[in-house]
């Protein structure tokens, strides 16, 4: 059974929530307790309605006395076909930090559009940054069609309109769904209003679409997360490099090159759960022996010699700023590519994308809270990376505030 | 069939690199340890994120003294068969230093009490990461949370201000007297959780298989096992039935349910055909109020 990992996006109000929940309950996937608890508490809130679904995923408090989602809910379920992890994202502009997190590990979107209100801000932006980190479906369902009484003109006014928009984008396949979250037209069944609709529903359509890995690289790359030294009498001399296989495969035998000091060796042993193997593959956390011994620790990257990746002290890249507080230029901030750490700066601000047209503005060298840009980064130390487009796992980095720790942007390396 | 296989290992995988990370990361992690099924597979995990490498961190069992002898039984077992270090805190003596009351009623629950021994031991020992076996499918709250959960001096989760989590890059950078709650298995389900239990065959305390046992019955239906810390009163109805706890925890406040499930094969069937939830069937602390879980972590709970 294979695994299908999206998201929802779309404006605050699209029914997001709503959708979610009337997935998972109209393919049976509650348990009854939890109906139970929240019929309860969807009549206090309002006693004139039934079930409130957007109640499933919206968890906190806050959530749920304000009827908005703050932050990224996950949920997981199965059906005969596949299995699903959902990340149920906030469509509050405030919250996009939290959208790009449930997206950056998804394989589809489902961006929600409202069908009185046709395409807004929130989705030119949910689309431009799922086109961003490589996703490669999207499914536009156009949402409350109860609302425009089932409109097929609308419907096509919206579809025709979100086209012309994505033209200039390289997402592969695009579907549109008329749905109506609140009712379930089209969601888990075929709708009775809207019989001018022939497609999938959007259950039949998550279940049967063909799911395209983003950027997965058969470029073999292993970073160092943890050195193993036992010490005792048994493995005195035994010096293993923990870590996850990031990326294609490694074998025992094969010449290595250690970066960024740039020295090369052979693999002696690989061992996969206490056991060694000849060959092991992409995500595998392996140890890894070498034949000769140097100074390895954390965050240092071991490649194929004949495979090298880029190892420099300056790249471009698109980032993400997620921080309230805008950059200063010039200050010191920390990036991280999975365990390696460095100083760095954002040397230059090449452009801001505009989310509108999605053109490439030219930039007053601010960057604040949701920008999107391209920019020139330094690095105290030699960084090794591939573009984003290549390899995901390895062309993709986080900035830190060094002052108050917190992840403040993300960032793929063109 | 392998397909199944290859999402168990997908999962495992994204473990031991949390758990490497936390090990990378950190200069005082610990793992918490209650001997339930979670915490269980989180050591068999670190066994092989680390070996032959002992455990860059200690087990910590947070001991409500309301327990299921066969979870300790297994636990000084399990410790002594790999070899690590136990620390064990005790909530009666803070109960005893802080004055604290302790739980009330018919089922006097430590539950929320565990939070006060929990934040003393990570201010005696001074960890940075805690790392505990909440899964996001639980609860709603929990589904909420990120796999590094930042926690305030005060020991505070801030649901409102979660760092963004991006790919698998995890930045545990905190200030001193901060600690992050780790969740390696934040995406398994529970039935993930048997399938891995019987792929990789581990054993479990007794109590998680059908067995005989003496239950009173309460008033919303739920079977708990007769034991010393319950109040009884007259009315009590006490039957005696096979059951099996889905989920283990203070005995005063987890409940078993009806099962003729033996084995883990039988539990996993039993699973797949069961409506109700895990929490649902076996904890009578969610069901306080509908933001139960939330409070308590925002209090500092894991």
């Amino acid at each position: 059974m294979d695994l299908l990992k999206f998201f929802t996006a779309g404006n605050v109000d699209d029914g997001k929530s709503t959708l979610i929940g009337r997935l998972l309950f109209d393919s049976n996937a509650i348990s009854t307790d939890i109906i139970e608890t929240l019929t309860q508490q969807s009549k206090k809130i309002n006693s004139n309605t039934g079930i409130d679904l957007a109640m499933l995923t919206d968890g906190l408090r806050a959530e749920r006395e304000q009827g908005i989602t703050i932050d990224v809910a996950y949920k997981y379920f199965t059906t005969v076909k596949r299995k699903f992890i959902i990340a149920d994202t906030p469509g509050h502009l405030q919250y996009t930090r939290n959208m790009f997190t449930g997206a950056s590990n998804a394989n589809l979107a489902i961006i929600l559009v409202d069908a009185r209100n046709g395409i807004t801000d929130q989705t030119k932006r949910h689309t431009i940054i799922s086109s961003i980190l490589g996703i490669q479906n999207i499914v536009v369902c156009i949402n409350k069609m109860d609302l425009v009484d089932y409109s097929e003109k609308k419907y096509e006014e919206i579809r025709t309109n979100y086209l012309s928009l994505t033209k200039q984008l390289p997402i592969k396949n695009i579907a549109f769904i008329p749905v109506s979250a609140l009712e379930g037209d089209n969601v888990v069944l075929q709708s009775t209003n809207m019989t001018w609709y022939n497609g999938n529903t959007l259950l039949e359509y998550l279940e049967t679409v063909e799911i395209f890995e983003a950027q997965k690289s058969n470029e073999s790359r292993f970073q160092v997360q943890y050195v193993i030294r036992p010490q005792g009498k048994e493995f005195h001399d035994y010096r293993g490099f923990a870590g996850s296989i990031l990326s294609g495969t490694y074998q025992k035998g094969q010449q290595v090159t250690v970066l960024p000091s740039g020295i090369e060796t052979f693999i002696d042993k690989i061992e996969l759960h206490q056991k060694e193997v000849e060959v092991a593959e992409a995500n595998a956390p392996v140890v890894l022996h070498l034949k000769d011994k140097f100074d390895i620790g954390r965050g240092t990257t071991i490649v194929p010699s004949d495979n090298l990746p880029k190892t420099k002290k300056e790249f471009n890249a698109t980032i993400c700023w997620m921080d309230n507080a805008s950059y200063i230029p010039g200050q010191k901030i920390i990036l991280q590519n999975n365990s390696f750490k460095t100083k760095a700066i954002i040397s230059e601000v090449v452009s801001k994308i505009d989310i509108h047209s999605y053109a490439e503005l030219a930039s007053d060298g601010i960057i604040t809270l949701n920008d999107l840009c391209k920019v020139v980064i330094k690095t105290a130390d030699l960084i090794s990376f591939d573009s984003y487009l290549q390899n995901k796992i390895f062309g993709s980095f986080i900035l830190i505030n060094e002052n108050t720790n917190n992840t403040i942007a993300a960032g793929i390396i063109d | 069939m392998s397909k199944t296989l290859n999402y168990l290992d997908e999962l495992e995988s994204e473990a031991i690199y949390i758990l490497r990370e936390v090990a990378g990361q950190f200069d005082k992690p610990v793992l918490l340890f209650s001997g339930g099924k979670d915490s269980i597979c989180l050591v068999h995990l670190a066994l092989k994120a680390f070996r032959p490498g002992k455990f860059p961190f200690p087990l910590l069992h947070i001991d409500t003294g309301h327990n299921f002898k066969e979870t300790i039984s297994y636990r000084d077992q399990l410790v002594n068969t790999i070899n690590e270090d136990l620390i064990i805190r005790f909530v009666a003596d803070t109960i005893k230093s802080k004055h604290l009351q302790d739980g009330k009623g018919k089922f006097p629950s430590r539950n929320a009490l565990q939070t006060y021994t929990l934040l003393d031991a990570i201010y005696e020992f001074q960890f940075d990461a805690c790392i505990g076996g909440a899964r996001r499918d639980e609860e709603k709250a929990r589904a909420k949370e990120r796999i590094f959960s930042v926690r305030d001096e005060f020991g505070q989760w801030n649901p409102k201000l979660q760092r963004p989590e991006l790919w698998n890059m995890y930045n545990g950078k905190i200030n001193k007297g901060e600690n992050v709650r780790v969740f390696p298995i934040s995406n398994w389900t529970e039935l993930d959780v048997w399938n891995y239990i019987k792929r990789e065959k581990i054993e479990l305390p007794s109590i998680y298989f059908s067995h005989e046992r003496e239950c009173i019955v309460t008033e919303s239906g739920q079977l708990m096992a007769n034991n010393e810390f319950i109040q009884l009163d007259d009315k009590q109805l006490m039957v005696t039935k096979k059951v099996r706890y889905r989920t283990v925890g203070d005995m005063t406040c987890t409940a078993a349910i009806e099962s003729d499930a033996h084995t883990v094969d039988e539990i996993i069937n039993e699973l797949l055909e069961t409506k109700i939830s895990e929490r649902g069937a076996t904890r009578m602390d969610d069901r306080i109020s509908e933001a139960a879980m939330e409070d308590r972590k925002k209090d500092g709970y894991f």
